[in-house]
């Protein structure tokens, strides 16, 4: 192993390096935070539906748009393949329309993420369409059990 | 701490405890695959795929587990010298690179049947993968230092790099709660004792992640060791050369 000279590891000399760390640590923290508060709008991954109605995002420009599958909303059409739904955050709710091979977990009050434009009509055009899930894992039997997600628990007397 | 900075009481304690945890953490792991695999109940909504999560989850764990366990050997080796210090931030790179790739593949095979995609530049996904290249830049730089013989362990210059790597792991950890991401939000809450998983699919997990995290301390532990024996053997055959 390394000997290390006496001047080089006294009680003083250890305690300024300590010092120095953790001065060194606290700097960096503060400045990923400074830049990742900075980050915070452009690293979202999908603008939700009330996100995207407030920056007026013109139509034709391609983006990521996120939120719950609204209920009652999925219409397929004859051709099997074009499905209209809407997605919503509970603010604000866009219609949008879709025509490929939907993910199995897309489904009515599910969220979802579209890739795509607005048409010149407000009708939000996918070209691609990723399923999100939540954090929640049960069996089958619990489907429809009430859940609090700020408080993971399940309110079993509530059927 | 300080009591295991001497190699010879760290072998003391390091060459029993080995076997142990090597094999301990393999029956758990077993155990846990076992259970998850035909005694959890299928997922309401993912059906049998979310099975992979008794894997994904140690694996993001221990990758993550594994550069904070560089950051303390960093400071340990910044602060108090501590030689063996820096022979462990040596010794966890290479397995914590492996689980944080295999936490990005599990995660890929998992992303397309739930999500309908093997990979986004999602915030989580994104700043994991970016772990990965982090642990790859350490184990080139502890490589360095070993040639230009800093003793077994690695050189100031790669301590420093794990510190400014750590800056990652919050990053890591709110991806999901800073930005809107693909990526779902957090199902188990240490802090709070929670969890979002039922019980019955939840326990196999407490075995592979407690498993798994044996297995990678007899890792570890065996690589240390083989370090150590090595500068030994070098020691000794300098000392035979000057005869």
């Amino acid at each position: 192993m390394v000997a290390v000279t006496s001047n080089r590891s006294g009680p003083k000399r250890k305690h300024q390096r300590l010092v120095l760390v953790l001065l060194a640590l606290a700097a960096m923290i503060g400045g990923v935070l400074l830049a990742m508060s900075a980050l915070r709008s452009q690293a979202a991954y999908f603008y939700t539906p009330a996100e995207a109605l407030a920056a007026k995002v013109e139509p034709g420009r391609a983006i990521r748009l996120g939120g719950m599958v609204e209920a009652g909303s999925i219409k397929r059409h004859g051709d099997g393949t074009t499905v209209d739904f809407r997605l919503t955050d509970g603010e604000a709710t866009v219609p949008a329309t879709f025509t490929g091979i939907t993910p199995d977990l897309f489904a009515e009050n599910s969220g979802a993420v579209a890739e795509g434009a607005f048409g010149p009509d407000g009708v939000f055009r996918a070209t691609n369409i990723l399923a999100k899930h939540d954090e929640r894992y049960m069996p089958r039997e619990m489907e429809g059990i009430d859940y609090d997600p700020q408080t993971h628990q399940v309110d079993s007397s509530g059927q | 701490m300080h009591v295991l900075a001497n190699p010879r009481r760290f072998l003391a304690i390091a060459v029993p405890a080995t076997p142990w945890c090597f094999w301990g953490g393999i029956a758990l792991i077993l155990a846990g695959c076992w259970a998850g695999l035909f005694v959890a109940p299928a997922d309401y909504l993912q059906g049998h795929s979310f099975r992979i999560l008794y894997i994904h989850v140690p694996a993001a764990w221990l990758g993550m587990g594994g550069w904070s366990g560089l950051t303390i050997a960093a400071i340990m080796q910044l602060v108090w010298r501590h030689p063996l210090a820096s022979v462990a931030g040596r010794a966890i790179a290479v397995p914590g690179a492996i689980f944080t790739a295999l936490c990005l593949a599990t995660g890929s095979i998992w992303g397309r049947p739930t999500w309908g995609t093997w990979w986004e530049w999602d915030g989580r996904l994104t700043s994991m993968l970016l772990l990965l290249f982090l642990y790859i830049g350490y184990i080139a730089l502890a490589r360095s230092s070993v040639e230009r013989g800093d003793a077994g362990g690695v050189s100031r210059v790669t301590a420093i790099y794990a510190l400014i790597g750590a800056l990652n792991l919050p990053v890591i950890h709110y991806s999901v709660v800073w930005w809107n991401s693909l990526h779902q939000a957090k199902s188990i809450s240490i802090v709070r004792m929670s969890s979002s998983i039922d019980p019955s699919m939840l326990w196999p997990l407490g075995l592979t992640v407690l498993g798994f995290t044996l297995w990678f301390t007899a890792i570890v532990l065996l690589r240390m060791r083989a370090m150590l024996a090595e500068n030994r053997i070098e020691a000794r055959l300098r000392r035979m050369s000057r005869g």
